[in-house]
């Protein structure tokens, strides 16, 4: 399939408010918890952060074990180069998320949530205090025990693994888990815990306000409801913009590109890049058995003009991962440095050309013997953008 | 327990739910490349951050591949150790460490003896094929250990012994990405941390990221030096572990043939840190019925109980943890300084040589001690009571330069006056061992009785903390005893919140005691070497005539000729110490 059946759909759902929060929270909190979660997986919504987990199921599997206490975590450490939606979630509609984790609260049995936030988002901290205030005494109010504590990152991009938050919470370094055990079973002080997104809990807020089947009507098969994208680059018009799932990027670069766009980095550094050429046969969305390319993402849309060089744009990522990789798995540790003193190295002239198919194959050998997400998918971006940019590589 | 059935390299294996892929395969005599991984069993000793990823394997159904260290057998699961992908993964990952180190193999002080080395051996790397970058970071020399860090692998072993075994809390990941390294907060030096020395974190390492300071060159020089007389001391729990390096079997008691080595080296006199040994069981044990009979004459200034205080790592962990509690341990110092004291001036008279003249080297199991011989309050004008002390690995060292065949040389005995020792003296380098010879002393001296039987099993064994109630005729004398400075931790926090009702408690910073020192032969992460190691001190110590200090003869006529009695002025000014408040302080 090489053209696009899906027409780019703007929607807004995430940042309409109409301060029905009160009702929305009430009125779930009336209703059976197995009847919530069986709502969540029928809307198929899955999880916003970019590895979509269905989030449905993961609250069902929380509520599942046996514990005395379980948690509900919000992941607000939003530091994918290129994203920045989660920052406008919190500051324009904190109390759809709010609302969000006590449902949540309610059907896991949990009584305290938390909200990670990113250190740069110290900002925040003040005016979600204060809806935080305003949302526990309202829970007071209606007899409803939940309270939640902002916990403020320190700047570490790793530690928006759900794993290597957790960790940090816990005032350890901020370094990922093996897995399993999963957050499910085994997560913020051994016990069972939802981390979600922030943007994924406002679309579970969709779903108690207007029901699984609105938000399923939405998007395509396997990539249902919006998404919320945070465009920048090579755009006149930068920005953040909920979408529909499940578009071509044929039709995004349409919309967003200058007319110039050579490339698109779809879900940050950590995500691919889509040269010109692809555009039309890959979809936006989780991959699925749909023909074509689908590439998820956690909302990052990077567009790349002819201006722009390839060998920066991956030496770039290249510098954030070798920096950010918390150092305790030797593919990440040593492999990023290696991959981005390897492209230096291809660029002087002091290793031959063929050398970059080496270092693919060590980007691969990364991608499955990394301990977590951040060493696993350097090769996304790295074999994207050397094979398509190979020329750009070497000369 | 539930049982689980799952395919190993095609081969099926049950095993118990909860084990490990590795050690799964372990059982069907598979064995998967390691490197950061290491089990010490039954001393609940256990790194496994599923770090390095080396013993990757391939599980089917799973996308990427499965730490085996780490993963968790499932029921059904099929598993390829050696498959392409697998092997690929494990070389890949190897290469990409070398990329990171050193190749100075040759000249390096682990060579031989580096895990590291071995597995690019075992896997046969000829070539590293990511070259890249290499870090470069400073070398931290303290008065015991040298960090090299650029041989740091982040395996996190010394951090696991250091702050889950020790609760010393000093070495820690730092940095992130290529950058990350383990080291002491803010990337200081050790000597401005509160490290005690105790050498654990040597002892685990796979590289050469932390050695001992090596002494060795400097005793070749007083060797060499006519104007000199060098004499020698040998801590016992060096003679149980000192064959290893010439590889014999762990547990090979090898006292006569490490004299004879000691001889031909061309030390003066060969002496004992057992006779040191039994001089510190007079020492404390009468410190302890001191105190004991204050006590119960109802003298509530009294402290007890009494801590003993042998172990240097130890002394300088309570002085830093816990400062308000120095009043308790002994004032006994350690034998190694007992017997730096006694040789320098004692034993100077005896043979009519000036101290600046006399050089005390001691053979120990221990890296702390080269940092206790440098303590200042060890030294007479700037004089130490014992000049060098090095490790079992450094006398191994010596002894090959030297062109000694160790393992066919003759037994030969220590020299006297300063080289008897008894059963007492030997079992000071097994947990448990001071407390047991304290013991033996203190029975017959408070009692008055003789003892009908010296061996004391309920002191003996490996369990973390142990405790034992020995009835002094018709007085339940309560002890207590800690290996490993993190169950010396909870020993002491019991004191000070007043839970503890022991008389005398026995404090190692190994786990299990000298015999478990730093600066012994690798271990390698086999724990049954420790073991082998503990039943030869107690076969020397059953193998000997005289087992209790007090009936030492030279002890005796020390005490005759020199000292005095236990506890006299003499025996304070020489034998004894005291502690300081370390806890404000930030030494350099």
């Amino acid at each position: 399939m090489t053209t696009s059946h899906y027409q780019l759909k703007r929607v807004d759902l995430i940042f309409k408010n109409e301060n029905d929060w009160k009702q929305i929270l009430s009125r779930s909190l009336k209703r059976d918890q197995t009847d919530i979660v069986n709502s969540l997986i029928s809307s198929e919504l899955k999880g916003r952060g970019g590895a979509g987990f269905p989030t449905g199921l993961k609250w069902k599997l929380t509520a599942e074990q046996e514990a005395d206490t379980r948690y509900i975590i919000c992941n607000a450490d939003e530091g994918e180069p290129g994203t920045f939606k989660d920052r406008e979630i919190l500051s324009q509609v904190p109390l759809k998320v709010l609302t969000a984790m006590a449902v949540c609260g309610y059907v896991i049995g949990a009584t305290e949530g938390f909200i990670y936030l990113r250190g740069e988002y110290k900002f925040l901290e003040k005016p979600l205090n204060n809806a935080i205030k305003e949302f526990e005494n309202y829970c007071n109010d209606i007899g409803f025990h939940f309270s939640i504590k902002i916990f403020m990152g320190s700047g570490a991009y790793i530690c928006g693994e759900e794993t290597a938050l957790m960790e940090s919470m816990e005032g350890h370094r901020g370094e990922p888990r093996n897995k399993p055990p999963y957050p499910t079973n085994n997560g913020y002080l051994g016990k069972p815990t939802v981390v979600n997104n922030v943007e994924t809990l406002v679309h579970t807020y969709t779903i108690f306000k207007y029901g699984a089947k609105k938000f399923k009507d939405l998007g395509v098969q396997y990539s249902r409801g919006t998404k919320l994208f945070s465009i920048s680059g090579d755009t006149p018009i930068p920005g953040i913009y909920e979408l529909e799932l499940g578009m071509s990027l044929q039709d995004f670069v349409d919309e967003f590109g200058d007319g110039d766009t050579k490339a698109v980095q779809v879900g940050g550094a950590s995500g691919f890049l889509v040269p010109r050429k692809r555009f039309a046969e890959t979809i936006i969305g989780y991959k699925g058995k749909l023909t074509g390319i689908s590439l998820p993402t956690g909302g990052s849309m990077m567009l790349f003009n002819s201006s722009r060089s390839m060998f920066n744009v991956l030496n770039n990522y290249l510098d954030f991962f070798q920096e950010e990789s918390c150092g305790q798995c030797t593919p990440c540790r040593v492999g990023c440095q290696q991959l981005l003193k390897g492209i230096h190295a291809v660029k002087r002239g002091e290793k031959h050309a063929s050398y970059l198919k080496k270092l693919i194959k060590l980007s691969e050998t990364m991608e499955y013997t990394a301990k977590c997400g951040l060493g696993q998918s350097v090769a996304n971006s790295f074999s994207s953008i050397v094979e398509n940019f190979w020329e750009e590589m070497v000369f | 327990m539930e049982m689980i059935n799952l395919t190993i390299d095609k081969k099926p294996v049950v095993v118990k739910e909860g084990t490990t892929i590795l050690e799964a395969a372990a059982e069907i005599g598979i064995k998967v490349p390691t490197l950061c991984h290491m089990k010490l069993h039954d001393m609940g000793i256990e790194n496994k951050p599923g770090g390095c990823r080396v013993c990757v394997v391939e599980v089917e159904g799973r996308r990427n591949l499965a730490p085996s260290c780490v993963t968790k057998v499932e029921e059904g699961m099929v598993i390829s150790t050696s498959s392409i992908r697998a092997l690929n993964a494990r070389r890949t990952v190897t290469e990409l460490i070398l990329s990171d180190h050193p190749a100075d193999c040759l000249t390096c002080a682990k060579s031989g003896e580096c895990e590291l080395q071995d597995l690019a051996q075992e896997l046969g790397i000829r070539e590293i094929h990511y070259k890249g970058e290499q870090s470069q970071y400073r070398e931290d020399t303290s008065p015991a250990i040298i960090r090299d860090v650029n041989k740091c692998v982040m395996c996190r072993r010394c951090e696991m012994m250091c702050n889950e075994v020790q609760t010393v809390g000093v070495l820690s990941a730092v940095n992130r990405g290529f950058d990350a390294v383990v080291a002491p907060a803010f990337e200081m030096n050790l000597d401005h941390s509160v490290c005690t020395y105790c050498g654990q974190c040597v002892a685990v390492c796979p590289t050469a990221a932390l050695t001992e300071v090596d002494h060795t060159g400097a005793v070749i020089r007083a060797l060499s030096d006519p104007s000199k007389t060098v004499i020698v001391q040998t801590a016992p729990a060096v003679r149980a572990a000192l064959g290893e390096e010439f590889n014999m079997e762990a547990g090979n008691l090898v006292t006569g043939k490490m004299v004879s080595a000691l001889r031909q080296l061309g030390f003066d006199y060969i002496f004992d840190t057992d006779f040191a040994a039994d001089l510190t069981i007079m020492e404390e044990g009468t410190e302890l019925l001191n105190r004991l009979s204050k006590h119960l004459n109802g003298d509530k200034d009294v402290k007890l109980p009494i801590l003993t205080s042998c172990c240097p790592a130890w002394v300088k962990f309570f002085e830093h943890q816990f400062p308000d509690m120095k009043e308790i341990p002994s004032t006994a110092r350690s034998p190694q300084q007992m017997f730096g004291a006694i040789a320098k001036n004692y034993f100077t008279e005896k043979i009519n040589v000036k101290r600046e003249d006399l050089v005390v080297v001691s053979i120990m199991p221990c890296v702390a001690k080269k940092y206790e011989s440098a303590r200042d309050e060890f030294a007479h004008e700037g004089n130490p009571d014992v000049d060098y002390a090095i490790t079992t690995r450094e006398l191994a060292s010596l002894i090959k330069l030297a062109n000694i065949e160790f393992k066919s040389l003759p037994e030969e005995d220590f020299d006297q006056p300063l080289g008897e020792s008894t059963g007492a003296g030997v079992i000071f380098g097994a947990t448990g061992g001071v407390i047991e010879a304290a013991v033996r002393t203190a029975y017959e001296v408070y009692t008055g009785k003789g003892l009908e039987k010296v061996d004391f099993e309920e002191l003996r064994g490996m369990e973390g903390i142990r405790e034992a109630t020995i009835d002094f005729d018709g007085l339940d004398l309560r002890i207590g005893i800690a290996h490993g400075l993190g169950n010396a931790r909870k020993l002491l926090e019991d004191i000070r919140s007043g839970k503890s009702n022991f008389h005398a408690i026995e404090i190692m910073s190994c786990p299990g005691g000298c015999i478990g020192g730093g600066g012994q032969p690798y271990h390698h992460g086999d724990a049954s070497v420790i073991r082998k190691r503990m039943e030869a001190i107690y076969r020397e110590d059953a193998n000997k005539t005289i087992r209790k200090s007090h009936e030492n003869p030279y002890i005796l006529k020390l005490y005759e000729e020199f000292l005095g009695e236990p506890m006299s002025e003499k025996a304070h000014h020489l034998l004894h110490t005291a502690y300081f408040d370390r806890s404000n302080k930030i030494e350099s």
